[in-house]
């Protein structure tokens, strides 16, 4: 059993909390043991650039400093805790100055960043580590047709990590179709969901949400799939508000990943956090009969 | 008295952390501008503002909302052909706009952002809840009602944060911060 140090980040306590749940039923169903990271800290999200890097930096560093102890790769499933604690790492890595100016600080709490692990989104292990080959094997109740809009988001692919495509990745798509449902090609799947301007700039970000909602309603997508619970908010949670501010009438569920993968792999809804939704999922999606559901959204 | 640098010295030197071009390298083709998934709303355009630091227009750059309306999307960042880290200038932006305290009035942005990290030095870990005042009082009355809403239809289905989480080794925690910079005056 591969091990990891898991690191769920602030809305996964609560806001996100299906995500949480499914992330855990899913990953053991695959054989991967996720442990929490001890007495985590929020990653800063994005406020903490605002104000001042060297701070933000210190918030990762301390997250990675503790995963280094247990000598496990952190993995996060939401996109800006991965994304900045990833750059943190490469950061830290390649700038000794740097490194020794955060690790005078860590000592305050007994910890020491060496650069040892490596940073991975929870998506990113299912494809790569797992593999999609053997997560097919796994499924026992194909989600057969169902029409699914995967959601890359901007912080899972972007900036550029490695050698990822930032402009067409694939991975998302070839993961729903091993689990037996029917992928759209949206135009939008990685374009921005406004992230923090829900807060700051309403406008803006309603309007970039109806963007993603319009194409996906376009499409005839049943559900959405998200892979960070910031997207999954603003796409749902304001999707009310959306449809006021455009005078429309959209409604599209809008899954996590992992909620998807699970019933897929044929774990019961009540242990993949559902029943917490506020646009209601289509009924039949929790207990087959996929064809009723098909016609329905036509 | 010392020289004050130019204002694209000055952003140049804010970029520290980026890995790619400075803005001396921007051609002016507007691939950022028409990449971009906010620039509607903003006064000036990502290839404006950068024309912008190069003419050394500092008032007006800090005047403008161009860097508060940027999501931190990357799209511009991994689409520049001359590499320039452009979400990073953004960043950058901001934060100079909050050290000099000079910004256009009536943004959101900056009091949510100083908010927040006080609020995570506090306690280590985010608390939505306790960031509302930062901007509920600026929606009106039609924006705080449909906030409302939105809030009491997560707290029914048990998603609204009532209890704030916190690090259990906080003494530990804040005084690692304090190392970084003090910050005694934020807390």
């Amino acid at each position: 059993m591969k091990a990891y140090a898991y690191f769920p980040g602030c809305s996964l306590e609560r806001m996100a909390r299906s995500y949480h749940i499914s992330t855990l039923e899913t990953a053991r169903a695959l054989g991967l043991e996720l442990k929490e990271l001890e007495d985590w800290n929020c990653c800063g999200a994005t406020a903490y650039f605002h104000i001042d890097e060297l701070l933000a930096c210190a918030l990762s560093a301390r997250n990675l400093a503790i995963a280094e102890k247990d000598n496990l790769d952190l993995v996060a499933p939401c996109s800006g805790c991965y994304k900045n604690m990833y750059f943190a790492n490469i950061h830290l890595r390649e700038d000794a100055d740097l490194a020794e100016h955060i690790n005078a600080a860590l000592e305050e709490d007994s910890l020491h960043f060496s650069g040892t692990i490596n940073v991975r989104h929870l998506i990113e292990v299912f494809v790569n580590d797992v593999g999609i080959q053997e997560i097919k094997k796994k499924v026992t109740r194909p989600l057969t047709g169902l029409r699914i809009a995967p959601y890359y988001g901007c912080q899972l692919v972007r900036p550029r990590k490695d050698h990822q495509d930032v402009e067409q990745p694939q991975f998302f798509e070839e993961l729903l179709s091993a689990l037996g449902a029917a992928p759209i090609r949206c135009i939008t799947k990685l374009r921005c969901c406004g992230a923090s301007l829900i807060v700051t700039n309403r406008k803006a970000a309603l309007a970039m949400v109806h963007t993603l909602l319009q194409d996906a309603v376009d499409h005839r997508a049943e559900v959405i799939a998200t892979v960070c619970p910031l997207c999954q908010i603003n796409l749902e949670c304001y999707q009310n508000q959306a449809n006021r501010e455009f005078g429309t009438k959209l409604s599209v569920p809008v899954l996590y990943f992992t909620q998807l993968m699970g019933l897929a792999l044929g774990i019961p809804p009540k242990r993949l956090g559902f029943g917490r939704e506020i646009v209601s999922i289509p009924r039949t999606l929790l207990h087959g009969e996929k064809k009723e559901v098909a016609a329905h959204a036509r | 008295m010392t020289a004050r640098l130019p204002f694209s010295k000055e952003v140049a030197n804010l970029l520290w952390a980026a890995e790619r071009s400075p803005v001396t390298a921007c051609i002016q083709c507007g691939t950022c501008s028409a990449t971009c998934p906010a620039v509607e709303f903003m006064d000036h355009s990502p290839r404006e503002i950068i024309a912008m630091i190069r003419a050394e227009l500092r008032d007006k750059v800090l005047a403008s909302n161009a860097f508060w309306y940027c999501a931190s999307c990357y799209q511009c960042t991994v689409r520049c052909p001359q590499r320039i880290d452009i979400t990073d200038m953004m960043y950058a932006l901001k934060r100079y706009s909050i050290w000099r305290n000079q910004y256009q009035k009536g943004l959101i942005g900056p009091g949510f952002s100083k908010l927040f990290v006080t609020s995570i030095i506090k306690r280590g870990k985010a608390f939505e809840p306790g960031l509302a005042p930062s901007y509920v009082s600026k929606y009106g009355l039609r924006g705080l009602l449909a906030e409302s809403c939105t809030a009491l239809r997560l707290f029914l289905k048990g998603r609204l944060p009532v209890i704030p989480a916190r690090v259990k080794r906080i003494k530990q925690f804040r005084r690692l911060l304090g190392r970084i910079i003090p910050v005694g005056g934020l807390a």
